[in-house]
């Protein structure tokens, strides 16, 4: 309050809305310093860090020609408190001595993970019925393609392959 | 009494607390509202509170760390004093609390309550159905085992579905490039702090605006919402022939809350705590995940869909039906409010009753997915081996070794996924079972090229005789007779 009525009041009137305009303003920037942060800090996971490696699955006679054989490995991009789900399952075919087929254990239709029956050659998925032929084609069901596969590389008699991220439609392991 | 007394009247003579809330809880109400058909509001808020107040319980041990959690879930089942039990409240309090605010949703819906001047309210409790089945989900993912584990990668699969932004909408909702640590985290929050606390600013602003609207009056047919003239007749019926909230209509909602929290408490002492599952570890693979009740309606959708219109669906059908939730109060604001007069509204109510609990029943059964483990662990009925030939046991046997029964059931075992194989030799020629067989269709893989030809003999000549005695096998179309005129 101003008790001196004498005052112009063009003159308090004109200070006063200076004064509420200037809290207004350092709010805003207080709001933006602190807003544009947060919103970071939520949608960096979106950020494309390179979510993919190479990674050792193992050496090539543990995968014996002409069979499809389970497989595992750590995910390259793991914090200490993952834990158990840290681990990744994959499915390994030997197609010859020198080509493989490395499969994603999640069906492409809602990324439950499918399973290997040697004896009919097909993946079968447990939650919708998705079923894969031996080369991950899609067989029946209503997976809208065939399962994911990983780049595979041999090196000195190592199998690796690149990997890192959950395969979707959207982005590939 | 009277230190009571005096204690009570120091206390309200700086806290003034009892004139602010006396008339609140003693304001005019019409006689009409005092009804059973008005309780569930307060039961679904009852709710909420019973698992606040059991969710601070759990979270004194629980540890949302996905190294951790699922010790700490078996340390509360099995370990931590009365911790089995808070978990069994909280566990059958969430699912009393989407049962008994879907009633409350559906008797505000049948009674007109949304309609003019309570479109707001009606807005307000559609977002509060939203955050509450939010907190079914992610309570579903802390419970961190096989099913919350894979129940996220449905989710991911769902978000990656997205056009563009795919994946990064994915790669935001597991916090990381894979379900693990920092997904765990992220629902933690969502469920323990953010959701909560939308929650209770929202129940807030929904009892201020009932307070404020005053309770909806009991419709009767051919008493028409007008919006120049409602809200006059309302004061009037209030004035004329109001009761006061408490206790006269209080007093249904007090019963009704104390049975469903003791109904609650039964359960839980009953059926105890749900879960952990299956230790989530994701290559431990032979699992079938599945989800609470509230989301099997959701699972059905998913497998009985068309594949093509799948993405579509999945990503346009949800935002869909939330928005007609929303406009429900803005495309029918005034008019008849009561059931009996409102045809379009009941039969809605009834055709999407039966729809969710059919495919709910459906999502129990699982029709569609295969039984993993049939071909190796359900017999062959034994009538269809007697006196079979050779050839045709050895097609019996090759059913089995190829999982035939994994997708086709026989005697009622086996999975349902394909039609079943009693009586096939009745629909099918040989000639078609040979096609059918090396060839697939119709959501059957192709065996052309896993199934030796003499394999391919011995099924087909197994399943001819799958039919009953007195049906005639299939004929070829070409030879069977002309039907004489």
């Amino acid at each position: 309050m101003c008790p001196n009525q004498e005052r112009p009041s063009e003159y308090s009137s004109s200070r006063r809305g200076f004064l509420f305009k200037l809290g207004l303003a350092l709010n805003a920037l207080g709001a933006i310093l602190v807003g544009i942060p947060v919103v970071g800090y939520i949608l960096a996971p979106a950020r494309r860090f390179s979510s993919q490696s190479w990674i050792k699955l193992g050496g090539v006679d543990s995968f014996p020609v002409g069979q499809t054989r389970f497989a595992q490995y750590e995910n390259p991009f793991r914090v200490q408190w993952d834990g158990d789900a840290a681990k990744v399952a994959c499915w390994v075919r030997r197609v010859d001595a020198q080509r493989f087929q490395v499969f994603a254990v999640n069906c492409a239709h809602l990324g439950c993970p499918v399973r290997w029956f040697p004896q009919s050659k097909l993946f079968m998925c447990p939650c919708h019925g998705g079923v894969y032929y031996e080369d991950g084609s899609r067989a029946s069901g209503p997976p809208p393609r065939g399962l994911f596969q990983y780049e595979y590389e041999i090196r000195e008699g190592q199998l690796w392959v690149r990997g890192g991220q959950l395969p979707t439609l959207a982005g590939q392991v | 009494m009277s230190v009571i007394r005096s204690v009570s009247q120091w206390l309200e003579e700086r806290a003034g607390l009892g004139a602010v809330v006396r008339p609140v809880m003693e304001h005019q109400v019409p006689r009409s509202s005092a009804s059973w058909w008005y309780v569930f509001g307060s039961a679904t808020l009852t709710l909420f509170v019973m698992q606040i107040a059991t969710g601070i319980c759990l979270a004194l041990v629980y540890l949302p760390s996905a190294d951790t959690a699922y010790d700490s879930l078996l340390y509360l089942n099995y370990v931590a004093p009365l911790g089995w039990f808070l978990r069994a409240v909280h566990f059958w309090g969430s699912n009393a609390m989407v049962a008994v605010m879907t009633l409350h949703l559906i008797q505000v819906f049948l009674f007109g309550a949304h309609k003019y001047p309570r479109e707001m309210t009606w807005v307000v409790g559609v977002f509060l159905f939203l955050c509450t089945l939010g907190m079914a989900f992610t309570g579903q993912v802390l419970r961190w085992d096989q099913d919350a584990y894979w129940g996220l990668g449905i989710a991911a699969s769902i978000a990656g579905r997205s056009p563009i932004i795919g994946e990064s909408v994915v790669q935001i909702l597991l916090g990381g490039p894979i379900i693990a640590g920092r997904t765990l985290t992220r629902f933690f929050a969502v469920h323990v702090f953010i959701v909560p606390g939308l929650l209770i600013a929202l129940v807030g602003l929904h009892l201020f605006l009932v307070l404020r609207l005053g309770i909806n009056e009991w419709p009767m047919p051919g008493r028409l919402v007008d919006r120049r003239t409602y809200r006059q007749r309302y004061e009037e019926e209030v004035h004329k022939d109001g009761v006061p909230f408490f206790p006269d209509a209080a007093r249904k909602d007090m019963v009704a809350a104390g049975v469903v929290i003791i109904v609650v408490v039964l359960l839980a002492v009953i059926f105890g705590p749900f879960g952990p599952g299956g230790v989530p570890d994701p290559t431990i693979i032979d699992t079938a995940p599945k989800p609470d009740f509230y989301f099997l309606a959701l699972y059905a959708v998913f497998a009985l869909l068309p594949p093509w219109t799948e993405t579509t669906l999945l990503l346009l059908g949800p935002p869909l039906a939330i928005l007609v939730l929303f406009l429900v109060p803005f495309i029918a604001g005034t008019g008849e409010k009561s059931w009996k007069r409102r045809p379009v509204a009941v039969l809605s109510v009834i055709l999407i009753v039966l729809i969710v609990t059919t495919l709910a029943g459906l999502g129990v059964i699982v029709p569609w997915s295969p039984h993993m483990e049939a071909w190796s662990a359900t017999p062959t009925p034994v009538q269809y081996l007697r006196g079979r030939t050779p050839l045709q046991l050895q097609g019996a046997l090759v059913i089995q070794n190829k999982q035939c029964r994994n997708c086709h059931s026989l005697g009622g075992e086996g999975g349902k996924r394909g039609p079943a194989l009693d009586g096939v030799a009745t629909r099918l020629t040989s000639d078609q079972l040979v096609r059918q067989v090396l060839q697939g269709g119709g959501n059957m893989p192709a065996y052309g090229k896993n199934l030796a030809p003499a394999e391919v003999n011995a099924v087909v000549a197994f399943m001819e005789t799958l039919r009953p005695a007195n049906e005639a096998p299939a004929r070829p179309a070409a030879k069977v007779p002309p039907v004489s005129r």
